[in-house]
Order: structure tokens, then sequence, then C-alpha cells
């Protein structure tokens, strides 16, 4: 019974983990660099959220679309004005540099907000109890929000023309620009989607428990994994990830301590890059 | 003010060993590591458990301290040294929190949160505190000698030449006949080596080490610190650590001048400074204050008429 309680907080802590795993996978996809700074965009999307939800009094569904649009809209800022010109010295440069990109966005958020935790504006309500098994009301939304928002995503990209071009150049580059597709604008829609997904993220993982500036920090170890763990650069992958990740944590808790949940995180990472460093559904170790 | 003076000359020589240590792997190898703290962590506990608990002279917990950062460094290399280097970023990244979360919730390994105190230092009681760090700034300054030779001939002779070859081009040097997994694995032995000792030599000092004390800012600041001296050579590497430590430093005294600013805020406010610092360096593609000198290859501008084929 127990083992099937931790599988179900599994499945519901990996859906969200997807989300921002999937924004990892589909900027190194596309610009082929591990960007650091998801962390600092998760911050800003679950404070952003927490502003809307808090001072504005907006609903959790408006606020999760503010904390998107937010980190979204920043994350095309520091790509166009901080990140673009970095690829061009290449990976290791462009790493380095989301890295202080995410500590000194981290920190105007921490100027602005200080330290202590802060919680969203919730309704208090009584879990529920099915056959045994112990679930929040929470918890249930924020799986349907993440399932609806990996879907509303899968069908962008594989119906509409954007989402085509897309694909296209995180495929073969070279192939879609001699097809006249701008990858400028395809880096910056890429940017904008998948550092809203990181905020959009942030606010989710955010409404389980308390935000404070390091909630990006905390969880990034975590989404680095599910999209290692899926195949880097693989966004179905990013999902099997999220979902292995998310269940393997909570199924540690038979045997460890919940402050050695991240360190399983790493586990899978060292676990899948000695045995299969292409991942569960990647195509190439790159 | 000659106290503090002497204090903030052990850090700036603590930060030289480490920007030394990475100079190997950035600098020279163009490897990323992006878990500086958890090599020095590495060699902070190592050699303050095994002189504080088994009661080794503090020289050979230094020593062990380097040793045991330098295996860590290889293991890490190894499981990611055939892929592309963001795994390694990925992974050392990972490796340096997952240290901070062992160290803070294994209270049998040094009492967790609560961290390790009394380390030894070398003659603390008999100097005195302020005569102890006189006699530290010494040792410290020594070690960081000896250091800039060591890595100073290892720069110039074969091996470091292939890892600059390795940072240039990969293929090229694989081509000529290198193992460059080998040499990769090298260089991150020989890096995370100085790590672990600045680690240990820093647990000697301040006699006290936490998880806390680890936090991913550090790697920041020897990135920094390389990068304001100049990447890929030695004397930009001291240079640069003694210059952000100076930073460091002044911006502690600058920021409460600025009113209605909170503790927490002036602290933000310092991180941005450095981050921002970085991103700026980074961008202007600047070589720092001492650019790295690579050998010229003269190329004769014409064929000498002695060498020219005759009809």
């Amino acid at each position: 019974m127990e083992v099937a309680q931790l599988v179900l907080n599994g499945v519901m802590a990996g859906t969200v983990l997807a989300v921002p795993a999937i924004g990892l996978t589909a900027i190194f996809a596309v610009l082929r660099f591990t960007n650091f700074a998801l962390a600092s965009h998760m911050t800003i999307g679950a404070f952003a959220g927490f502003v809307a939800n808090t001072t504005f009094g907006l609903p959790i569904v408006p606020s999760l679309a503010t904390a998107f649009l937010v980190s979204g809209f920043f994350g095309w800022m520091s790509d166009e004005f901080v990140l673009r010109r970095l690829r061009a010295s290449g990976f290791v440069t462009t790493a380095i540099g989301s890295i202080a990109l995410t500590i000194a966005l981290e920190n105007f958020v921490r100027f602005g907000f200080g330290n202590q935790m802060r919680g969203y504006d919730l309704p208090l309500r009584r879990d529920w109890v099915i056959q045994g098994l112990r679930v929040s009301p929470q918890q249930v939304e924020n799986l349907a929000i993440a399932v609806v928002v990996v879907a509303l995503l899968f069908a962008f990209l594989a119906l509409t023309r954007t989402g085509k071009a897309m694909r296209a150049v995180a495929d073969n580059p070279m192939l879609a620009s001699i097809k006249g597709i701008n990858s400028d604008t395809v880096a910056r829609l890429v940017s904008f989607i998948a550092m809203g997904l990181a905020g959009l993220g942030g606010m989710l993982t955010g409404l389980d428990t308390t935000i404070d500036p390091l909630v990006g920090f905390r969880t990034i170890l975590s989404v680095f994994a599910a999209a290692v763990v899926g195949g880097l650069g693989s966004i179905p992958g990013a999902v099997v990830g999220a979902l292995v990740v998310g269940i393997g944590e909570e199924l540690s808790l038979l045997f460890l301590t919940p402050a050695y949940r991240t360190a399983v995180g790493f586990l899978a990472i060292l676990l899948v890059l000695t045995l299969r460093p292409r991942g569960i559904l990647g195509q190439r170790a790159y | 003010m000659e106290h503090y003076l002497v204090a903030m000359g052990v850090t700036a020589g603590i930060y030289a060993i480490m920007a030394l240590g990475m100079n190997v792997i950035w600098g020279m190898a163009g490897l990323i590591n992006l878990g500086l703290v958890g090599f020095f962590a590495v060699g902070a506990y190592a050699s303050g458990l095994l002189t504080l608990k088994l009661g080794w002279p503090i020289v050979a917990g230094v020593a062990a301290g380097a040793v045991a950062a330098s295996l860590v460094g290889v293991a890490v290399a190894l499981i990611t040294v055939r892929l592309r280097g963001d795994y390694l970023a990925i992974v050392t990244l990972g490796f340096a929190e997952t240290m901070r979360i062992v160290m803070s919730n294994e209270l049998w390994i040094a009492n967790g949160t609560d961290g390790l105190s009394g380390i030894p230092g070398p003659f603390r009681q008999a100097l005195g505190p302020h005569g102890f760090n006189l006699l530290f700034l010494g040792i410290v300054v020594a070690a960081t000698a000896l250091l800039f030779f060591l890595f100073q001939r290892l720069d110039n002779s074969p091996f470091g030449r292939v890892l600059r070859g390795i940072r240039e081009d990969e293929q090229v040097v694989q081509v000529a006949g290198k193992n460059v997994v080998m040499f990769k694995v090298k260089a991150f032995a020989v890096g995370t080596a100085a790590l672990g000792m600045a680690g240990a030599l820093y647990g000697h000092f301040t006699s006290y080490i936490a998880p806390d004390l680890f936090a991913p800012l550090l790697t920041l600041y020897i990135k920094l610190s390389l990068l304001a001296g100049g990447l890929g050579n030695n004397i930009g590497a001291v240079v640069g650590a003694v210059l952000v430590v100076f930073f460091l430093e002044s911006t502690r005294f600058i920021v409460p001048f600025i009113p209605e600013i909170s503790a927490v805020q002036g602290a933000a406010l310092r991180e941005i400074l450095i981050a921002v610092a970085l991103l700026l360096i980074l961008r202007t593609r600047a070589r720092g204050l001492i650019p790295e000198r690579l050998a010229q290859v003269r190329i004769p501008p014409s064929v000498p008429a002695s060498l020219s084929l005759k009809p």
C-alpha cells in the first residue's frame, strides 16, 4: 500500500517536473547548450505568479499564465541581450555565462522579496482518500494543468508551421536555413516558450509547498536528471525522464530520508551516463 | 587593520591556489567544471577529519585532502569524458550539490550542518591569533609559489601543449595520435588536486568548516578570477584571484553606505555585481589583464630562392 501511495505521489511530482524539463531539453535541442539560467527563471515564474495571486488576487490559473508570460519574457530578453552573444564563443562559455546569469537574476528576486518563505493564497481543502490512497486536490489540479500544458505543446510542435520550423532547426540547422527558416526567430521563440515553461514549472512546484528565491536552484538537479534520463534534446524523453525521476525520488523514501531526494536525481544521472548515455528516448549522446 | 589585511592575504592565497587549479582544467584544457566547491569541500573535510579524528600531522592531512579531491575528480571525469562537455557541466554541478546534501545530513561523518570545529592549525596556541595568521600567510604564499612554479613547468611542457591543443581542436590532437581521453582525465586529476589542497588549507586556517560554506557562489568567484586575470596563464590566475578578493572585500565596505538597504539586499547586490562583472567579461571577450601568450609559428614570407626548384 505504501508503495502504491509513493508511486502515485511520484507520478504527480513527475508530471509537474516534466514542464521545466521540456523547457531545458528544448533549449538544448535547438540552441545546443545547457541553460543553467533555468533555475532563476523557475524562481521568477514562481514569484510572478505569487504577485499575481496575492497582490492582485487572481485565481490560480490566470496566475500560472502570468508566471509563464513573465518568465518567458525574461527568457527571451536574457537570450537576446546575454546568451545569444555568448553562444558564438562555444558552449563552455555559454554554460558558464548562464550560471552567472542565474545568480544575477536570483539575486534580483532576493533583492525585491527577501529570503523568507512565502505561500500562495489557496483555499484550504481536505485531502481526498480513494481506496486508501491519499491525494490533495491541489496535486490533482497541478497534474491536470501540467498534462494540459504538455499536450498543448506537443500539438503546437506537431501541427503548426512554427512548431515544425522549430523541430526542423533542432534536427538540422543547416537544412532548415536552406529552406528559408529564420533561425534567429526560432531561437527567440524557443527561449520564450522554454523559459515560460520553466516559470510555470516553478510556480507549480511552489503551489505544493512554499517559495523563496532558491526554489529554482533546489529543483534544478531533478530537472536536469529528468532531461538526461529521458535523453537530452528529446521532448518526449523529457516527459518519460521526469516520470522516472519523480517516481524514483518518491520510492527512495522507502530507504532514505527526504533530504536525499535531490541526490537521487544525481544518482540517476550517473547511472544513465554510465549505462546508456543517450538516455531512454534520446537519439544520440552528442 | 593589519590583522584584517593579513586574513585577506590568506584568503587571496587560497583563491589563487584554486584559480591555478581551475586554470589547468578550464584555461589549458578547455573543460568545464561547475562543481569547484565540491572538490574544495572534499579537500577540507578529508584533511579536517584525518587530523582531528585520527591525529594525522597537518602536512599529511593537506596532502590527503589533495589526493582525495583528485580521486573524485578522476571519477567524475571518467564518467563523462567521452560525451559532450555539457554532461561534464551537469555532473560536476550535481556532484557539488550532492556533496553538500550528504555532508549536511550524515551526522556521523562530520556533525552535519553543525560542521567540524577545532580543526588544528600549525602552532595556533603557541603563536596567538596574530602570529598564527602571519605564519599561515607565509605558508599560503609559499604553497601558491610552489604550485605556480609547478604549473608553469606543466604549461610549458609537452603535456601543457597537448592540453591547449585539446582546447583548440580535439580532433586534430586525436589525429596526431594523442590519447585525448587520458589527457582530459589527467587535467582533471591535476586541477582538482589543487582545489582539494586549497580546501584543506582553508580548514586549517579557519579551524571550522560546515556545509553552508561551500555555496556555488565560490565557483563563480574563481571563474571571475581567471577571466579578470587572463584565462589560460598562471600569472593571470594569481593576479585575478588577488583582484577578486580585493573587489569582494571593498564591496563589503561600500554596500553599507547605500541608504535604505537591508543586509539581505546588500548581500544580493554584491552577488549581482559579481555575476554582472563575469558576464561583461565573457560578453566583451576581454582577454583579461594578462592575456595568454601563445607561441607564434613564424611562416617565412616567401620561399627562399635557394630552395626553389630549378628548371
